[in-house]
């Protein structure tokens, strides 16, 4: 059901870990839900040097965690910014349509994070943007990004 | 078994014993009449089929053959039991009792009949998924017309007190069904001394084929036929039969009874060896669903801190292949409502791995398996937020 290239990034996912004194980290998902992703970044000149990752959650969970590291590592803050679930899951060769929420998550841990990244360094917008993705509905607490989710599930 | 993999899913599916398949395989080449046909190879294919439900009866303990009625799967069975219940006795009631760990097979089957008018109270098992007689007493009401629970659980392996259950029914005159499909071939089944109505069992969990069930229906008890067309299976489930298949089925369930016992040993002792190794070597754990009254195979335990898709796909990469109970292998958003009904919270019920042991399996692949699963579960950890935040105290 996976690609070639969603198995090779989980069974070596790439940047596992944590980077003390990060400059950024995001944490998205829910426990109940069944994914956390955890995101931290090391950006130097608006750019960003490193980038490492902890997940919970099935494999595509921890393969888009880890090419979303891939896409970050040298990119811009504008550009990291850009980077969205779909193109994480272009990367991958895509994914089982039950699967894109993990997508919808890498995508949004890397925001989290550059947020983070924002709010310490006196850059933060209004637009605060906080916690779960609304993934799963498991919790039914949230309704956030789901039209995302059912335009790429078609 | 050439292929080098380790299998520990037999409550999915069992490969079928070379005994089993031997017998069968007459019925698919020279054997190849209709059974319903007068010429020679029809007959003795009637007698085939005859032959195999005098056997089945045997197995099980029924008082006559006739009360064996053979099925295109357990699901089929299952079926044909609730809803041909239902529609017999509509005039009677529309109140059903069942319990909140069912197969699906039951379960669907109940929201069906919801949906048709018919009222459903689901039984809750205790904390070690067991049901409790007294519960299904205090629920029957005078508009009830069956109560269906299941023999023994898929996912977590506990034996329900079924012949308690059926002596509460009996005294109310209510009928019962006992979905056995995971319980026949791991402990003896006699539905007379269950005391059982209606029993469900499918072929392919203890060595025989797939696609071929067995609903039990004890005499004097009558349900609405469910599947409509020739006189098959004397006028109540039409279809031609599945000669290799019932074969198979009574070949099959003949080795399981007389193998009992040494099945049950080996089995419990490899899952015994397991769980002892898994509790040593693997802190975090919770072991799911009573450790005694549990089929020999069945072994179900939740990793924290781990999600249950993740450590099957690792373990598959090393040719184990067990079964999982989140929410990514169930292919719904929630984890399995066993686990849950169980009072599992989602973040553990999502790192729950189910181990079925078989009679293919060996001391040597428990070894391996724990090895590997040591392995596994580190290394998911190692990469855990949830596991990261325990640690630290967090
Ligand atoms: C408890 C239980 N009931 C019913 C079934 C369905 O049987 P079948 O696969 O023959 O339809 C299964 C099989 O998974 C089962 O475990």
């Amino acid at each position: 059901m996976y690609s070639e290239k969603v198995m090779d990034h989980f069974s070596n996912p790439r940047n596992v870990g944590e980077i003390e004194n990060a400059d950024g980290v995001g944490q998205v998902g829910n426990a109940k839900c069944g994914d956390i992703m955890k995101m931290y970044l090391k950006i130097e000149d608006g750019i960003i040097k490193d980038a490492k990752f902890k997940t919970f959650g099935c494999g595509a969970a921890v393969a888009t965690s880890s090419m979303a590291t891939e896409l970050l590592i040298g990119k811009t803050i504008k550009e990291a910014e850009m980077i969205s679930n779909k193109a994480v899951m272009e990367a991958l060769d895509g994914l089982p349509p039950v699967k894109v929420h993990c997508s919808v998550l890498a995508e949004e841990a890397i925001a989290a994070a550059l947020q983070d990244y924002k709010s310490k360094h006196g850059l933060a917008e209004d637009d605060y943007y906080e916690g779960c993705s609304g993934c799963c509905g498991g919790c039914g607490s949230h309704d956030l990004r789901r039209e995302h989710l059912h335009d790429e599930e078609e | 078994m050439q292929k080098q993999i380790i299998y520990l899913d037999h409550a999915a599916t069992t490969y079928v014993k070379p005994e089993v398949f031997e017998a069968m395989k007459p019925y698919f080449t020279e054997e190849y009449g209709n059974p319903s046909s007068i010429y020679s190879i029809g007959r003795s294919n009637r007698k085939a089929v005859e032959d195999a439900r005098i056997s089945v009866a045997k197995s099980i303990g029924a008082a006559e053959p006739s009360e064996i009625y053979f099925t295109g799967s357990g699901t089929e069975a299952d079926n044909w039991a609730i809803k041909g219940a239902a529609l017999a006795l509509h005039k009677k009631g529309k109140h059903i009792i069942t319990s909140n760990i069912e197969h699906p097979a039951v379960l669907a089957t109940c929201e069906f009949l919801q949906k048709q008018g018919y009222e459903i109270t689901y039984i809750k098992v205790d904390n070690e998924g067991l049901v409790n007689p007294e519960d299904v007493d205090r629920a029957i009401r005078p508009d009830t017309i069956l109560v269906t629970i299941m023999m023994a659980n898929n996912e977590i392996g506990t034996i329900e007190p079924i012949k308690e259950i059926a002596q509460v029914c009996k005294k109310h005159g209510v009928l019962f069904h006992t979905d056995a499909v995971q319980a026949a071939g791991n402990i003896p089944i006699n539905v007379k001394d269950l005391g059982v109505d209606l029993l469900s069992v499918s072929g392919h969990k203890f060595y025989g084929p797939k696609g071929i069930g067995m609903l039990y229906i004890r005499k004097g008890v009558r349900i609405e036929n469910f599947i409509h067309g020739g006189h098959q299976e004397r006028n109540k489930r039409a279809g031609t039969e599945n000669v290799p298949g019932v074969v198979g089925f009574a070949k099959a369930l003949e080795l399981a009874t007389i193998n009992m016992e040494d099945h049950y040993k080996k089995l419990s002792s490899l899952r015994d060896k397991a769980l002892k190794a898994i509790t040593e070597r693997i802190p975090n754990i919770h072991v799911n669903g009573s450790m005694e009254k549990r089929l020999p195979g069945n072994l179900n335990v939740s990793f924290r801190f781990v999600e249950g898709e993740s450590v099957l796909l690792m373990l598959d990469m090393k040719g184990i292949k067990a079964s999982s109970g989140s929410a990514c292998t169930s292919g719904s958003l929630d984890p399995s409502h066993v686990l849950l009904s169980i009072g599992l919270p989602h973040e553990i019920a999502h790192g729950s791995l189910r181990m079925t042991f078989g009679e293919i399996n060996t001391e040597e692949e428990v070894d391996y398996f724990i090895d590997a699963l040591e392995e596994i579960i580190t290394k998911l950890r190692n990469m855990s937020p949830l596991y990261e935040d325990f640690v630290k105290g967090v």
